[in-house]
């Protein structure tokens, strides 16, 4: 199945962690003021007030000029980013949510994307305890810096794990195959949305026969799985020689995401949205049964998906704890009702077919998974805010 | 080739212009009270502004008898005249006591409400043996091909005959259906329909852009019944397109497909993509290069990574300049049809469109979407069907008469 790479919520989003307006809470959503009207044109950064109260304040930017256009809330030094839109078109209008702590800022219109902007100042009234305490960088650096070393950590599991179904695979130990494919693909399952990013590995890995476009080749995990599991009826079985072709290329693919991974980091919305869109695929694709439509063994997939949102959250939940701890605790508990729910179909060292799961408790798997992916979707906003 | 149309807009206008004075966006073409003529040079319901109501129903043929057939298409012509004229079937003329009534009676005392009834044929109706129509069918006339990520139900698509009901009130189209129906039993059976509650497409210049259930407007560059030459280019099949179907000129050929939208995923996405694999803002549904509504799109004006629309947004792949300057007139609905087993709506849009050749000028585009479109991601065809609708009947004649008589 495949996976949208998630839209950076700030600008270069592998290197500035500091451009995603990390550094205050959002706690006290009552306080703050109205909507300050900025109107950015080729010559002007107007705003309709340049004192808030601190705490919540929404910017409406419209550009009125003829270039795209950005605006920045920068900390009293004018250089560091506490806030920012880009990408406004001309004519269009965009809201920025930020929350200021009392003191002064520098705000800047750049029209053109280009050069310092046109720059103003803006202050946020207020007494220091009416805001809590921010993210300090190193704990952005920390929660993110945790979740690379998590993804490389599955990536080593993956390796030997997809190296091991291959060999069984080739050498026509069909039984041990069968054992080892839903085994092999948890680790993947678990860090899909970095497979995703790359753009080639998740198609040429993981396409299921339906998602096909007219004379395009099918390989990988779920060629194989058919010829694993093959339909009763008018089904090839695939030759030793072509096993090799389609093992040896899956082999190679996700040899490829190991070497890739190595080197990547990852920002906090897309460590968020990455959680957010595994809850996504379980929901479209493994509660349906779907994705393993051959193998039935959908519930593993769920159960690594479901693993690997956990893993964003459970990296990003210090930073949410600052900034919006009930929804922590809302989160937590979602996750721990649904893995209680899925531990009901655990069987042996897996989990029971999913062709014996009635449509009574796929609704109630379903449940479980909405109760989680509703809060879940709030976490990178919340976080990023 | 909008003579008919306008003239149906015309008597429309005179019955309910004291209610449209109001409204600034909307003339009185497209407002309740609207009749539109069934006998015409084209069939009503293409180039129609499109009513915001839709009962659409497939038919097989039971019959192998070709008389039969062209008896059911004379009684659905007059059935239609009379209903597009908000008269009950059969004229209301009395009949005895003891028999059923000949109208099924939940559309006496509404206004006609704009309904339009359309009628095609699909590519499995040729296949017949019995009615003798394999040598005269169109050439373009198949089952759609299998795009990607396609998961149709076999029962949710395809049909003999297709009838495509659109009115502003419910209960008009509805009534249409089931009385079109009631005449075709032991001729025709139904295989599939589909409600549709909100108009997604403007087919006129006089309507307002509406929302389809993603919450984005939808079809601001649909082809539009004023754009005359595009119209005679794009939609309707021209003499000598086809030599062996020649009793299709001045038609078109329709397209349907039933396009689920996984909505409680959609609305967990943050408006930033949203946005993005749209290519349009949610509010005004101008484009992200820029602009109003219809302001054109820019694709090539860049933002801080990459151009302000997307190279995957939905704007860009379905827009003319990467289509070979091809152009459909959609016509589609938003749909539900309560929810799924799983509690999830299920719900999406209906899509119709009308074009002259589906070779040209849907299959590639339908293929490059269903492949790169960011959007299908929350997207899931379930359901399809390629039907040829003949050119409309002209007083006196029946719907299809071309086909069976010349």
């Amino acid at each position: 199945m495949l996976f949208r790479p998630v839209a950076a919520a700030c600008a270069a989003a592998l290197v500035a962690l500091t451009g995603c307006s990390l550094t205050q809470s959002n706690a006290s959503p009552r306080s703050g003021s109205g909507p300050v009207s900025v109107t950015s044109s080729a010559q002007a950064c107007r705003l309709s007030s340049t004192r808030v109260k601190s705490g919540p304040a929404v910017f409406k930017i419209r550009n009125t000029g003829s270039a795209v256009t950005e605006f920045y809330v920068y900390a009293r030094d004018g250089r560091s980013i506490v806030a920012e839109v880009e990408n406004v078109g001309p004519g269009l209008s965009r809201d920025l949510v930020v929350s200021l702590a009392p003191g002064r800022y520098v705000t800047a219109c750049k029209p053109g994307m280009a050069g310092t902007g046109i720059r103003g100042t803006l202050t946020a009234t207020g007494t220091a305890s009416s805001a809590v305490a921010g993210l300090s960088g190193s704990a952005i650096r920390q929660a993110t810096g945790r979740y690379a070393a998590y993804v490389r950590a599955e990536a080593d599991r993956l390796l030997p794990a997809t190296t091991a179904f291959v060999a069984a695979y080739k050498a026509g130990d069909d039984a041990r195959a069968r054992k080892l494919y839903p085994r092999a693909r948890t680790p993947w399952e678990r860090i899909e949305p970095v497979a995703e990013s790359f753009g080639d590995l998740d198609p040429k890995t993981d396409l299921r026969q339906a998602d096909l476009e007219p004379g395009q080749r099918w390989t990988g995990w779920h060629r194989i799985e058919k010829d694993l599991w093959p339909p009763a009826m008018g089904y090839h079985a695939l030759s030793p020689a072509q096993r090799a072709t389609y093992g040896d290329d899956l082999l190679a693919n996700v040899t490829t995401l190991h070497r890739r991974v190595q080197q990547l980091t990852y920002t906090v919305d897309q460590i968020g949205n990455g959680s957010k869109s595994l809850l996504d695929e379980v929901a479209t694709g493994k509660i349906t049964g779907e994705e393993d439509v051959w193998s039935h063994t959908d519930l593993w997939d769920f159960q690594a998906n479901v693993d690997g949102a956990r893993a964003g959250f459970t990296h990003l939940e210090p930073l949410l704890q600052v900034k919006d701890p009930a929804l922590a605790g809302t989160i937590a508990a979602q996750f721990a009702a649904l893995d209680r729910l899925l531990a009901t179909y655990r069987q042996g060292g897996g989990f029971v077919s999913y062709d014996r799961v009635t449509e009574a408790q796929r609704k109630r798997l379903s449940d479980a998974v909405n109760a989680l992916a509703e809060p879940l979707s709030k976490m990178t906003g919340a976080i990023t805010l | 080739v909008l003579g008919v149309a306008g003239a149906g807009a015309l008597a429309g206008a005179a019955g309910v212009a004291g209610f449209a004075a109001g409204h600034h966006d909307e003339t009185a073409a497209t407002t309740a009270g609207a009749a539109y003529p069934f006998h015409g040079e084209h069939q009503a319901g293409i180039v129609t502004p499109a009513q915001e109501r839709l009962h659409f129903a497939a038919f097989e043929v039971t019959t192998d008898s070709r008389e039969e057939l062209v008896a059911l298409l004379r009684e659905w012509t007059k059935a239609a005249a009379a209903m597009t004229r908000g008269e009950p079937v059969g004229g209301g003329s009395p009949a005895p006591y003891d028999a059923p009534p000949e109208d099924t009676g939940e559309a006496l005392g509404l206004t006609a409400g704009g309904l339009t009834l359309t009628f095609g044929f699909g590519p499995s109706l040729f296949d017949k043996p019995g009615l003798g129509l394999a040598h005269r069918r169109p050439r373009a006339l198949r089952e759609l091909p299998h795009f990607p990520a396609d998961q149709l139900d076999p029962a949710r698509s395809n049909g003999d005959l297709c009838v495509q009901a659109c009115a502003h009130d419910p209960q008009v189209a509805v009534h249409a259906i089931r009385n079109l129906a009631r005449i075709g039993f032991g001729r025709v059976a139904i295989r599939w329909a589909q409600l549709g509650f909100g108009r997604t497409s403007s087919t006129s210049t006089a309507q307002v852009t509406p929302r389809n259930l993603l919450g984005f407007k939808d079809g601001t560059a649909n082809l539009k019944a004023e754009q005359a030459e595009d119209v005679e280019k794009f939609v309707w099949v021209q003499p000598g397109d086809d030599s062996r179907a020649g009793w299709l000129a001045g038609g078109s050929y329709l397209v349907a497909r039933r396009i689920n939208m996984h909505i409680e995923t959609w609305d967990r996405t943050s408006l930033r993509e949203q946005e993005g694999l749209v290519g349009r803002d949610r509010q005004h549904g101008a484009p992200l290069s820029g602009g109003r509504e219809h302001t054109a799109p820019n694709f090539d004006i860049a933002g801080s990574s990459g151009p302000l629309i997307a190279r995957d947004a939905h704007v860009r792949l379905a827009h003319p300049d990467f289509n070979g300057g091809t152009r459909m007139l959609r016509r589609g609905y938003n749909f539900t049809d309560g929810s799924d087993a799983l509690g999830r709506l299920d719900a999406g849009l209906f899509f119709i469109a009308f074009v002259r050749n589906p070779d040209v000028h849907y299959i590639p585009m339908q293929t490059k979407l269903s492949a790169e479109d960011g959007l299908m991601e929350y997207l899931q065809h379930t359901g399809s069907g390629l039907f040829a609708v003949p050119p409309g009947a002209r007083p006196g004649e029946y719907v299809g008469q071309a086909l069976f008589e010349t």
